[in-house]
């Protein structure tokens, strides 16, 4: 295909969804029929502009690739900027071999989700009569807001992957957190009643405002890393601005040190974006909004922007983490990365809603993508990041599916009461739903892990083995702390996975709702097969090319290969010139058995365990879950999330609300400016009725009769009245026209030509 | 450098929506919203014209700073009104607040 039919083809992927979002908006939003098919073209058509791109870049030559990673690059003036008369903003697209990795994941998995969400909302079903709560068993009255939303978002996320600059990229990451913001609070009237012993769970639009208030504070970080990228560069666009030329330049210009500042002003973005500890609070809650925006949240889009952002300036944050740079940018980064991996697995170990589970599965394995970045590991990153795509939205999908089925089995014994998501009162749904149940089991073991079958285990062998390289042949200390917390990570990953599909699946149902749920419809089920395919597969594109046996079967680490085209050729002149450490410039490395047994015991490890705990003699209904009793007091703890939300709720949110409330309301506002103008108001007040004595004593009646003939005409004017304010703003307008008329004409003179 | 007239055609776009939403909408929130978007386009209109005419005398921004400054305090005091009015005549329908009226 032509470079230039390519170019345009680029610049159209964004287009369909973002089009889509203002037809629905502007013209269609009160079919939601066609609302939902003119999403669905969006989307669509994405996907073949997407693939049809993301395909012509693999058919290229790596080693040319490693040349020239930028295949397709494109862009016209956008905004004339500072005082200079051509220097302009530019926006454009660029296509490297990591944006075409992006592109067949996210425009897949978001195109699936779409085609889940009609299922999900019931389309066909009779339509629900109450606005903003969950209509079980009917179609959502709002479908064509929702695909309006869901639209922009994709389209945002789709900008943000072809974006050749750091500006349109924050344009694209911006519409994604408002889009957030409006899907997760998308039931805005839903209220719980939480009991004893259910979840608890925030109203969605609390969780709404949480998200987009946790991600602002690490926006405006990033836009102050945004400003100061432009100020030492001199530019936004990527390959500008990261080649090693300019790096350098760079580095001889405002030193490394600066540099390393810079990378982390941008990658607290990405904490924020992807969730990571201190900023992952927002996450979990996220889950209110239905379950396809959570897929999309936790897969397809937002999460996963913040991480592609971080590898996308990966070879700043390599100048940043490099010997020049006094700053431990890798050991930040990878501690992040490695503490919220292993965090988040624990609580992950001990939450009962089903998606909460996922929730903190989610940023456990973003942890792991953040640390892999943090040991120099890119291209590991970007492999689980695809990986984690597939496999996620599988799981999220399906677990909506579970839900669906829930809501199904409630309705039918009509029971409004019992929590549907409460992974405690659910069991056997294996016979009731078998395809979610088979695709759940695919995504849940890709999740976990399983050996040489998935694809999660290929995409965190290969963590685990970049980890080890950094350590054991480069000497860096952070690889080593990396691969013992992930690996303790990945074992209680494979434990909650196993926990949470026997407590789903296995045993007898421990509810009438368990016993009455159904299979979801064909709209559901169909995006769950077109997953769990990829979750497979998608990994044997990456294994190494000397694993024993698989390796030479398949011939070729494709992941490694083409990924790592895209910045390798720039970190090898940079390693060269000694800004960047050896570990963050490795092309390809040797297998190495260690971390590959380590991959192995802690996926079969937790897999084991977590069978002979709840698969071997799944619960019974009644019955506590028994890791309350092997981990005592710590399972509250546990359960509670390590108690971070009541923490920031001391530390941050109470002092700001008792300075608002009490020293601004109460002391500055009603006690001190308050009490000044009262103190003037009854000071006047007193000198008033001195005045009023005086005057009565004055003037005597003569007054009243002037003041009658005032009331006689005020009765006259006051039709004049009536009383509607943007009545008297219209005429106010059109009297200041008419003004503004006059003064122009005698300006211009024009009286004087009328008048002569 | 951007031609002035962007900036004068968009503060007058902003100026129309603006009017518009005053005269149009019938929600008072809406209505305060609206004068919001009034009084930034004069913002707009204040610091372009000190930027491109007089760029050595800062009256235009200075102003913009005043401007500023009472659209912060006409937003806090007409929601307070609106948040009275509401409790008050459980409404905040412009065409139903018409007390003053005759």
């Amino acid at each position: 295909m032509s470079e230039e039919l390519l170019t345009t083809l680029t610049w159209l992927i964004p287009v369909g969804p973002l089009l889509a979002f203002f037809v629905i908006t502007l013209f269609t939003n009160r079919s939601r029929t066609l609302s939902w098919m003119l999403a669905w073209a969006g989307v669509f058509s994405s996907l073949i502009l997407g693939w049809t791109v993301a395909l012509n870049v693999f058919a290229e030559d790596v080693h040319h690739l490693e040349e020239h990673p930028t295949v397709i690059a494109d862009s016209i003036a956008w905004l004339p900027f500072g005082s200079n008369a051509d220097n302009w903003l530019r926006m454009g697209v660029a296509v490297d071999p990591l944006t075409a990795v992006m592109l067949i994941m996210v425009t897949f998995a978001i195109t699936m989700i779409f085609i889940y969400s009609v299922g999900y909302h019931n389309w066909g079903q009779p339509l629900g009569k109450v606005l903003g709560v969950p209509n079980h068993m009917q179609e959502e009255p709002l479908l064509s807001r929702f695909f309006a939303f869901m639209s922009l978002f994709a389209g945002a996320m789709l900008l943000l992957v072809v974006a050749d600059n750091l500006l349109m990229l924050f344009v694209g990451w911006e519409i994604m957190g408002f889009c957030s913001y409006s899907l997760i609070g998308f039931w805005y009237a839903r209220d719980y009643d939480i009991g004893e012993d259910d979840i608890p769970h925030i109203s969605p639009r609390k969780a709404g405002i949480k998200a987009f208030m946790t991600t602002r504070v690490a926006d405006v970080i990033m836009l102050l890393g945004i400003v100061f990228f432009y100020r030492v560069f001199g530019t936004f666009n990527f390959a500008e601005a990261l080649s090693a030329h300019s790096l350098e330049h760079a580095v001889a210009g405002v030193g490394a040190t600066a540099l390393g500042i810079m990378s982390l002003l941008l990658f607290t973005g990405t904490v924020g974006k992807s969730a990571q500890w201190p900023l992952h609070v927002w996450l979990p809650d996220a889950m209110e909004g239905p379950t396809p925006v959570s897929a999309t949240i936790h897969a397809a889009a937002m999460v996963s922007a913040g991480v592609y952002m971080s590898i996308r300036i990966f070879p700043l944050l390599a100048v940043g983490a490099g010997p020049e740079s006094g700053v431990p940018v890798g050991w930040i980064i990878a501690g992040i990365g490695a503490f919220t991996a292993l965090m988040a697995a624990t609580i992950a170990v001990a939450q009962n809603d089903v998606k909460g589970v996922l929730a903190y599965s989610t940023i456990s394995q973003l942890g792991f993508m953040i640390a892999a970045i943090g040991t120099g590991a890119y291209v590991a990153a970007v492999f689980h990041l695809i990986t984690h795509g597939f496999f996620k939205a599988l799981l999220f999908l399906a677990s909506g599916s579970v839900i669906h089925g829930m809501e199904h089995g409630a309705h039918h014994v009509h029971d409004h009461h019992t929590d549907p998501q409460d992974m405690r009162y659910m069991g056997g749904l294996r016979k009731k739903m078998p395809i979610t149940f088979w695709t759940f089991l695919i995504g849940g073991m890709a999740l976990s892990g399983l050996p040489f079958i998935t694809a999660g285990f290929w995409s965190k062998d290969e963590i685990f083995a970049s980890a080890w390289y950094a350590y054991n042949h480069e000497g860096n200390a952070i690889g080593l702390m990396v691969l013992v917390a992930l690996a303790l990570a990945a074992f209680l990953t494979a434990f909650y996975t196993m926990r949470q599909i026997s407590m789903t699946f296995f045993g007898k149902a421990r509810t009438p709702l368990a016993e009455h749920a159904q299979e979801s419809s064909n709209f559901m089920t169909f995006p769950l097969i077109g997953l769990a395919f990829f979750a497979v597969i998608a990994g044997w594109a990456g294994i190494p090319e000397d694993f024993p046996i698989l390796g030479p079967l398949l011939d070729n680490n494709y992941a490694h290969h083409i990924i790592g085209a895209t910045v390798h050729s720039t970190l090898h002149h940079l390693s060269e010139m000694g800004l960047v450490g050896h570990s963050y410039a490795i092309a390809a490395f040797d297998f190495v058995w260690l971390p590959l047994i380590a991959s192995l015991t802690v996926a079969l490890g937790g897999l084991f365990f977590g069978w002979l705990m709840y698969g071997r003699k799944p619960l019974v209904q009644g019955q506590a879950d028994p890791l309350i009793k092997a981990l005592g007091p710590l399972h509250t703890f546990l359960n509670r999330k390590w108690y971070w939300d009541e923490l920031y709720d001391t530390v941050l949110i109470q002092p700001t609300i008792f300075v608002s409330e009490t020293v601004v309301y109460e002391w500055i506002d009603k006690g001190f400016i308050d009490g000044i103008i009262h103190l003037v108001a009854r000071a006047f007040y007193g000198f008033g009725r001195y005045v009023r004595a005086f005057e009565m004593a004055v003037f005597g009646d003569g007054v009243d009769w002037v003041k009658d003939q005032f009331l006689a005409m005020a009765a006259s004017m006051r039709q004049l009245q009536t009383g509607r304010m943007q009545e008297y703003v219209l005429v106010s307008t059109l009297i200041a026209s008419a003004l503004a008329f006059v003064v122009l004409a005698i300006n211009y003179g024009w009286f004087d030509q009328i008048f002569q | 450098m951007i031609p002035m007239s962007w900036y004068l055609l968009f503060a007058a776009a902003l100026f129309s929506i603006g009017l518009y939403g005053v005269m149009a909408r019938r929600n008072t929130v809406a209505i305060l919203m609206s004068v919001e978007l009034l009084l930034n386009a004069v913002n707009i209109n204040l610091v372009t014209f000190w930027r491109y005419l007089t760029p050595d005398r800062s009256v235009g921004m200075a102003w913009a700073v005043f401007v500023l400054a009472v659209a912060a305090a006409e937003a806090a005091v007409g929601l307070a009104l609106i948040i009275s009015v509401y409790r008050n005549r459980d409404s905040v329908v412009a065409e139903e607040l018409d007390v003053l009226r005759n």
